[in-house]
């Protein structure tokens, strides 16, 4: 099992490297650093020498991927290909491109606990709410109990999330006030806060993911050992929740996962509409005033996180699983 | 006049002349024959498909660009080139005229004939707030307070019984077709259908005709004379707006898909197909690509094009064709983005595929690798091509909504759903609620997206009977014969 995992996490790096090329080249060649200089200077009285103190000021000021003014290894280490790659991995972000911006590696330490404040408990409702709606259709198929559930599905998921928020919104915290529109407090007050966002951002993903277990469910119903569980004279409801649930959750809880990257991110619409200083709102924010170091990084922390969850998963299975360990 | 013709409008008519071609694909060979006529039996499907092809009519309309040419200046010499108006315009605007041109001032309410903002006016010597007439919308009423309600229910009733005689006449013309095809009489047929006899729901397709008809009767009737969706901050018209959005959603939904389909049918095919490390070289590209969050992935590439379109200012003769690039360029981003789930999913079915006997046969007989593929692994994974087609339609709808939130979607000089949204936001914070432009959002982009989803579902239905899990199915034997 241990080279199966050294293998995994080697891969991982591996990704990564790629990511990390693919983000460079996008940023840095597709568009050069004058060009940013530029654009983040503005105006129309741009000077060459604007333009070079920007780049010295962010570091910008030497050659892309090969520096022909050095020799030896510095031909390589000397350019901002390898300066850039070096500081991501050691996860020093440095300083954002904005003249007033700070250092970004602060930043992100800080508002990820925002966001994991917001993502955590929502993950875990989400993953209950979803599993519960769709056994109480299960448990009514073939009834206009299960048939009305998922037209409500079908027509929740055709809703756009930005619906459930203003309305939402309008309605819980204008109409009724029954929480604040939007904010932030540190310390144990921010579950008011924290309140309408998790209870919408439930409501707007509820449809897409009840239909989708339903019919992990109803797959996993049609298989032999529930006619089998059925046939011993095992109660419905023994079925369901003793065997059906327990087999049907491997798929649930792999395809919840994909999710898990956006616990650490924090949902970008759901931050920047009730004022949580998240890293889905810096990303916003970032994105507003055309910050591409804070973009560039938040691209690289963001498949991180991405690449670690997927990893875990799959030595989590291996784990669980004795199946995949054996192939 | 000059016909100006934009990227996307060059690639909205490609792709409806494949469709064309796809059609005539489907009517000559008999699987896909009946695979789509299982589609149409599904009634939402058949009744959301008639929505669809709806909007699409107005997509089409409103790819056809022109600029009108500007009569000459007074002293320029004979044989100087013609100067062209600076705004272009389509199809669908020029059928929407009266639209454009009834520009109020600033917000009004749906079907109001007062501004919504008041206005300080002196009035026999004194200041007094009162809201002014609207420019436009009941402007014909000469004492609106006493004529307003009457004119509203004339109107609408014109509107209505217009509508039903369109709705008729379509139902009649149906019916008659279905008689000569089937050889029965327009009587005999008009009962079938009512019956709901038949293998395709013609009755649920009616219906819809029906109910699209007396819409669309109503708010044509007061085109021109109300604004039925009221107007935005700067006056326009809201229902033009959504009207226009209808395409940029269209456009979004339909590109983009269709861009991430060559990267991910042939790398997913050959690596399906060659495993080893071409099989290894593509996962990892794929893998790459997916291990970034999508939204991230989608900003970063927005952005460098947008310093590269600030770069060259030059490269575009009006505002129209900058954001109609901007649009090209997002579908693009979002194709090179998004291709890895369906090639992940297209080199496991090749993987499959390539043990069974038919391809070893004909790897046996030294049929070439390229020809296996095109010949005999492509038509038989078609069917997931398309299934993921049409799911992932309805999903960059709604996507297209969060990119122009988050400041990476279409042109804001763009009508957009997303750019409706975006303002209907500060709008519903007003206080009295400036609600009706996000109603009119809501209402169309629910429409299209709902209909997207069953259209889809049906689809999904007929071409993989696996996914019929996703089905809700009542016990209840039916009544309906399947012929």
């Amino acid at each position: 099992m241990l080279p199966y995992v050294i293998r995994r996490f080697l891969y991982g790096a591996l990704i990564l490297l790629g990511v990390n090329l693919a983000t460079f080249f996008l940023f840095f060649t597709v568009n050069t650093p004058d060009d940013m200089a530029r654009l983040n200077i503005g105006g129309k009285h741009v000077t060459q020498d604007l333009i070079d103190k920007w780049k010295a000021e962010r570091g910008y000021d030497k050659p892309l991927y090969v520096n022909d003014a050095k020799q030896g290894v510095e031909r390589y280490t000397e350019t901002i290909f390898w300066e850039r790659s070096i500081s991501l991995f050691e996860l020093r972000f440095g300083r954002a491109d904005g003249d007033a911006a700070g250092d970004i590696g602060q930043e992100v330490a800080r508002r990820m606990w925002v966001s994991l404040q917001l993502a955590l408990p929502l993950f875990v409702l989400q993953v209950i709410a979803s599993t519960g709606f769709a056994l109480l259709l299960v448990m009514f198929r073939h009834t206009r109990l299960d048939f009305w559930g998922v037209v409500t599905c079908v027509v929740m998921l055709s809703i756009s999330s930005f619906f459930y928020i203003i309305v939402g919104q309008l309605v819980f915290a204008r109409m009724l006030r029954l929480a604040p529109i939007s904010g932030y407090v540190a310390g144990w007050d921010v579950g008011k806060f924290l309140l309408l966002p998790i209870f919408l951002s439930l409501l707007a993903r509820l449809g897409t993911e009840a239909r989708l277990y339903r019919a992990m469910f109803l797959e996993e119903i049609g298989k032999d050992y529930v006619r089998t569980a059925r046939a011993k004279g095992m109660a419905e409801v023994v079925v369901l929740y003793r065997h059906v649930l327990r087999n049907a959750l491997i798929p649930i809880v792999t395809s919840a996962g994909s999710y898990l990257p956006y616990v650490f991110l924090g949902s970008l619409v759901f931050e920047s509409f009730f004022g949580l200083p998240g890293l889905g709102a810096y990303v916003i924010e970032a994105i507003t005033k055309q910050d591409f170091a804070i973009v560039r990084t938040m691209v690289f922390v963001g498949s991180l996180l991405y690449i670690a969850t997927y990893v875990l998963i799959d030595v989590a299975y291996t784990w669980v699983d004795p199946r995949v360990r054996l192939s | 006049m000059k016909l100006v013709v934009l990227w996307t409008d060059a690639t909205v008519w490609a792709l409806v002349a494949c469709a064309v071609a796809y059609a005539a694909l489907v009517l000559r060979t008999p699987n896909l024959r009946a695979s789509w006529r299982k589609v149409f039996r599904d009634a939402p499907a058949l009744s959301s498909a008639i929505v669809l092809a709806l909007c699409l009519v107005v997509t089409v309309a409103d790819s056809v660009h022109w600029r009108r040419a500007l009569p000459p200046a007074a002293g320029t010499p004979v044989g100087a080139p013609v100067q062209y108006e600076p705004v272009t315009r389509s199809a669908l605007d020029a059928a929407l005229t009266e639209l454009i041109e009834s520009r109020e001032v600033t917000y009004s309410r749906p079907f109001d004939y007062l501004s919504f903002t008041k206005d300080t006016v002196s009035v026999n010597g004194q200041l007094r707030r009162v809201a002014p007439r609207l420019l436009h919308g009941g402007v014909h009423l000469a004492d609106p307070e006493h004529q307003w309600k009457a004119d509203l229910l004339a109107r609408g009733g014109i509107g209505l019984l217009r509508g039903l005689l369109l709705a008729l006449a379509a139902g009649a013309l149906l019916t008659w077709l279905l008689g000569r095809g089937r050889g029965t009489g327009f009587f005999e047929t008009a009962g079938a259908i009512w019956r709901n006899e038949g293998e395709i729901p013609w009755r649920a397709a009616l219906w819809t005709v029906v109910v699209v008809g007396l819409l669309a009767g109503v708010v044509t009737s007061y085109m021109g004379w109300y604004h039925v969706f009221g107007t935005d901050t700067t006056g326009n018209d809201v229902l033009y707006q959504a009207l226009k959005s209808i395409r940029t959603a269209f456009v979004i939904g339909a590109l983009a898909t269709v861009a991430t389909l060559p990267l991910a049918v042939v790398l997913g095919i050959m690596a399906g197909y060659f495993r080893g490390w071409v099989d290894e070289v593509i996962q990892y590209v794929y893998t790459v690509l997916s291990s970034v969050p999508n939204v991230l992935l989608i900003a970063a590439c927005v952005l460098m094009v947008q310093v590269f379109l600030d770069k060259h200012p030059e490269m575009f003769e009006t505002g129209v064709e900058r954001a109609d690039v901007k649009l090209f360029l997002l579908c693009t981003v979002l194709g090179l983005t998004g291709w890895a789930s369906l090639c992940r999913l297209l080199r496991a079915e090749t993987m499959k595929l390539r043990e069974l006997d038919f391809v070893q046969a004909a790897d046996a007989f030294g049929v070439s690798a390229w020809r296996i593929m095109t010949r005999h692994v492509f038509p038989n994974v078609a069917h997931l091509m398309l299934i993921v087609t049409v799911l992932d339609f309805s999903a960059l709808i709604l996507y297209e909504a969060v990119l122009s939130y988050v400041g990476v979607g279409v042109d804001p000089s763009m009508n957009s759903f997303g750019g409706m949204i975006n303002l209907a936001r500060k709008e519903m914070s007003r206080d009295p609620v400036v609600w009706w432009s996000f109603a009119a959002a809501f209402g169309f982009m629910v429409t299209v997206v709902l209909a997207a989803n069953l259209f889809a579902d049906g689809v999904r239905d007929a071409f993989d009977p696996r996914a019929r899990a996703f089905r809700p199915r009542l016990m209840v034997p039916k009544k309906s014969k399947v012929a």
